[in-house]
């Protein structure tokens, strides 16, 4: 480090000064300039195009951390919430003909199967007890049961479409839909849900049969699967089209 | 003529200047994206003293209902604010830089000396190199808040893939609080340091955009220096 006093001329100071104001001033204009030309970039699914890209960047570099050994932690039952939160009713409020219900599960277009409530439950049953967390920010240990994703596809002979990259779920009115990488969809912990807190799903919880996948935010839970199908383009996402990252993962 | 004396390299001028923006953003957009679980306060019992925020001070910021938009710039400043951090961090090893920043092993005590002359309490300081004792704890303070802000950030961020992080701080809800902390401690900061920077002067300022400081003490510059220039 140079910490010996210099001598020199006063035009220096205030040459110096000057041209270090200058380049100050220019600075913050930059910044300024650069914010405005930002905020005027054209929109992809809601969010401005840099910022999307930035979104899709990060989802690549972090699904290099996603292994189906790193487990969202679980709790005992004693601390799941009485009462679960309700956050959202999109999909939910023209679906009340739930005695009819049943999963179409799109093997291939033209071929989809129906299957019903009891068709799931003869698989074998999973719970989870896990901190839900919601992309506004709060979390709740909540208590669920289903059966797990990746023994419906073994179930159901669904090993050539879980080669694909994604899955898409729909409401049966189709208002709410989102898509999910294949590797989330698979991880363990991701269950074809019918039990909250030992009992059915409520009306509000998207009975009969509902999404939870602890990897992803809470948006991604779906609610009253209408639809179920496999696709290597990212199916249509609800939040996604308002302006939200598409992966959502955790 | 004039006495001048190096005082910022000009890598840390610029990492600082570069700093304050992309800090700037981080806290805006955290603001943005805090709106949607706006939980916590100061207070006890069932009294609240402060709130975070008033409305008061969402409505006048137009913060409501603007969570994706936080989200989006939160994690596409995130490596510019952090890559800025570690790039400083880096040259203050390699330039030496540190050893003018990081405490010693009189600073806690000086620094309390600092402080009482301050606050005018009591005059005269012990003798100091580029930081006294009260900046260097202060300076390397917020070098370690950048560094668990953005530790804390990354356990809210992938609480599952990191969750060995997230265990170590406590767990999810207590990362969100730290990190909401180590924020409203680089407000505070920021608030004395832009006090402290306008008392010090503008000679003190300048030293940040040129580099140098003129020295007061025009006697000791002897003829014969000048003639040596």
């Amino acid at each position: 480090m140079n910490n010996v006093p210099q001598i020199v001329d006063k035009k220096f100071v205030k040459q110096k000064t000057l041209k270090a104001i200058i380049f100050f001033v220019l600075f913050i204009v930059a910044c300024l300039f650069a914010w405005n030309r930002l905020q005027h970039q054209p929109k992809e699914a809601g969010a401005l195009v840099p910022l999307r890209k930035g979104l899709d960047m990060n989802e690549w570099i972090f699904s290099h951390l996603f292994s189906n050994n790193h487990l969202s932690k679980t709790y005992a039952k004693k601390l799941a919430a009485p009462r679960v939160r309700v956050n959202g009713y999109v999909g939910l409020k023209n679906n009340n003909d739930t005695a009819n219900w049943k999963l179409n599960l799109v093997k291939t277009i033209g071929d989809t199967l129906k299957i019903s409530l009891a068709d799931i439950k003869v698989m074998p049953k999973s719970e989870i007890i896990f901190d839900f967390k919601c992309i506004e920010g709060w979390n709740q240990i909540t208590h669920w049961g289903g059966v797990r994703f990746s023994d419906f596809v073994n179930k159901y002979g669904l090993s050539k479409q879980s080669g694909l990259k994604y899955v898409g779920m729909e409401t049966p009115d189709a208002l709410y839909y989102v898509g999910i990488d294949m590797a989330s969809m698979m991880h363990p912990q991701t269950l074809l849900c019918y039990e909250m807190n030992g009992k059915p799903l409520p009306m509000n919880q998207g009975f009969p049969l509902r999404l939870i996948i602890p990897v992803k935010y809470g948006v991604k839970h779906l609610k009253r699967i209408g639809t179920l199908f496999f696709a290597n383009s990212k199916p249509r996402d609800y939040w996604h089209e308002l302006g939200y990252d598409y992966y959502c993962g955790m | 003529m004039k006495k001048i004396i190096q005082k910022h390299p000009l890598a840390i001028r610029w990492l600082h200047w570069i700093n304050f923006p992309l800090l700037t953003i981080m806290i805006w957009s955290g603001i943005l994206i805090y709106w949607a679980n706006d939980v916590y306060k100061i207070g006890f019992g069932d009294k609240t003293l402060l709130k975070f925020f008033p409305d008061s001070f969402n409505k006048a910021l137009n913060i409501p209902f603007r969570l994706a938009e936080g989200m989006n710039l939160h994690f596409f400043f995130m490596w510019f604010f952090t890559v800025n951090g570690v790039i400083y961090f880096l040259y203050l090893l390699f330039s030496k830089e540190y050893k003018l920043i990081f405490p010693n092993k009189d600073s806690l005590k000086e620094a309390w000396l600092v402080i009482l002359h301050d606050l005018h309490i009591k005059k005269g300081l012990p003798p100091q190199k580029k930081y006294n004792a009260a900046q260097r704890i202060a300076y390397t303070g917020i070098i370690i808040l950048g560094f668990l802000v953005i530790i804390t950030g990354l356990a809210i961020y992938k609480p599952v893939q990191l969750y060995w992080l997230c265990n170590i701080l406590g767990g999810y809800e207590w990362a969100r609080i730290e990190h909401f902390i180590i924020t409203i401690l680089f407000v505070l900061f920021f608030l004395v340091h832009i006090i402290q920077v306008m008392i010090a002067g503008w000679n003190n300022f300048r030293g940040m955009l040129t580099g140098f400081e003129v020295v007061k003490d025009t006697e000791v510059i002897k003829k014969e220096e000048v003639i040596n220039e």
